[in-house]
């Protein structure tokens, strides 16, 4: 079981939790369990090419990920982020 | 400002989607009081909401976060609660080692045909069509457009496309038969399928294409906003980022009626209006076309111009709108009718101010300001 820390402007999927657990072995497994468990909330971060958003970024741990196939081991933490840009 | 908090029953509902979110409009039978809800969906980019006129309760919602991906609200108590579809529009994952589309957004909301309750048509940025069986629920692409071998040709690539985004827009469905379709791209030009979406046909001859180095093309066209009459299939009407056209069916050559419009003015703007009862009124709302472009009202003058006659000749129709040093416009989604006698006019501009007139035209007044950039407008019987 991972942790997963939620921004705010996904939140709403979330019952507005910034923490939520998910399990998986990669990025993708994690996102994919999200998915089942808050629906919907892949795709605001993920397009149907299966690439991370332009303003979306990943963390395990403290390490930017840019593939869905990046590992995670069993007690990383995910972080995603929003880029707050633009008006 | 009519603007108050209490007003009676609404008799007309006025969806407003902006830069910043949804707002809802509900004016009293007269259309004299209105009432302003609170945003729905802040901070998302509303490109356009549409309620069924088949059940007058489902209520869809074309949106995106700047930082999220695009997605359809659904709503089936016209905006009291709302949910997310669980297969938005999407494009299909290209084979490995190849480059797929990626929906930016939905652009523009289509209810189906009266007899197929529950289909709802959508276009999207960049150019791809969708269809929804189940209310909004899920969608899916019409590979007759979008997997089309001649798409690419069709719609060009990011050279062609406008600063905004190319888009698939005006999707209009004959009210005498649900697989004849029509549809309009920004860039591509105007396409009819007469099976449902399986194969489509240019409809472009006639349309002048400023753009492109061969006058007689059969696509690639800038269309703006395409609309069929209501009550005359036959006749389209649409606005174009050359000119204002018009033509009747089974003919297949656009005539430029707005060659009628004052040469001061120009015949360059984002909307058309078609009234619901006459195939020979129209409405139109001119911008600045000139030079690079301003795409404001001409002259800092904001107008409506309307035909009586199917665009022989047109009348400005500015009763009420600000005389001078007003320099905004209106996009395409953002200028519509409703359904009643006389008809009600309503458009939204890209300052945040809605403006109504209850007499085709002949009078305007302000009935909501201080709202985010306008990107659609559209008018229900409540």
């Amino acid at each position: 079981m991972n942790n997963v820390l939620i921004p705010s402007p996904l939140r709403s999927y979330t019952g507005n939790r910034l923490q939520v657990a998910a399990v998986g072995a990669t990025v993708a497994e994690i996102l994919g369990d999200l998915d089942r468990r808050y629906p919907g909330i892949r795709f605001r971060m993920i397009d149907e090419q299966d690439a991370i958003r332009p303003h979306i970024k990943i963390f395990v741990n403290r390490e930017q990920v840019r593939r869905l196939d990046a590992p995670v081991a069993g007690t990383d933490e995910v972080i995603i982020i929003t880029a707050i840009s633009g008006g | 400002m009519a603007t108050k908090r209490s007003a009676p029953a609404p008799a007309t509902l006025v969806l407003i989607g902006t830069r910043k979110g949804l707002f809802l409009l509900a004016g009293d039978t007269g259309r004299k009081a209105w009432r302003l809800s609170p945003p729905n969906f802040l901070g998302h980019i509303v490109q356009h909401a549409v309620l069924d006129p088949r059940d007058r309760r489902t209520l869809l919602v074309a949106a995106r976060a700047g930082h999220l991906g695009p997605t359809v609200f659904r709503s089936t108590d016209r905006g009291r609660t709302w949910k997310e579809a669980s297969r938005p529009p999407a494009f299909p994952k290209a084979p490995a080692g190849e480059t797929g589309l990626v929906v930016a957004h939905v652009f523009w909301l289509t209810p189906g045909h009266a007899a197929e309750p529950g289909v709802w048509y959508a276009g999207t940025s960049p150019q791809g069509l969708f269809r929804s069986a189940d209310g909004g629920e899920t969608w899916h692409g019409i590979d007759g457009f979008n997997a089309n071998p001649m798409r690419t040709a069709w719609v060009g690539g990011l050279q062609e496309a406008p600063p905004d985004g190319a888009t698939l827009h005006s999707i209009n469905v004959d009210p005498r038969d649900p697989q004849h379709l029509y549809i309009g791209m920004s860039a591509g030009g105007v396409f009819e399928s007469t099976d449902g979406g399986t194969r489509w046909q240019p409809v472009n001859k006639g349309i002048a294409a400023d753009f492109l180095p061969d006058p007689d093309a059969a696509y690639g066209h800038d269309v703006h906003c395409l609309r069929i009459s209501p009550v005359d299939p036959d006749v389209l009407y649409h606005q174009n980022h050359c000119g204002i056209y018009r033509m009747k069916r089974p003919g297949d050559r656009w005539t430029r009626i707005g060659e009628k419009m004052p040469k001061s003015v120009g015949d360059i703007g984002f909307p058309m209006v078609l009234h619901p009862r006459d195939p020979q009124t129209a409405w139109v709302f001119p911008m600045d076309g000139t030079t690079v472009w301003p795409r404001t009202s001409p002259g800092g003058k904001p107008a409506v111009y309307g035909t009586r006659n199917g665009g022989a000749s047109w009348q400005k129709l500015a009763q009420g709108l600000p005389a001078k040093d007003a320099w905004w416009t209106v996009k395409r989604q953002a200028m519509c009718a409703d359904a009643r006698d006389p008809v009600g006019l309503y458009f939204g501009t890209t300052s945040g101010e809605v403006w109504a007139s209850t007499d085709e035209g002949k009078r305007w007044r302000c009935i909501a300001r201080h709202l985010p950039h306008i990107y659609s407008v559209e008018a229900a019987d409540a």
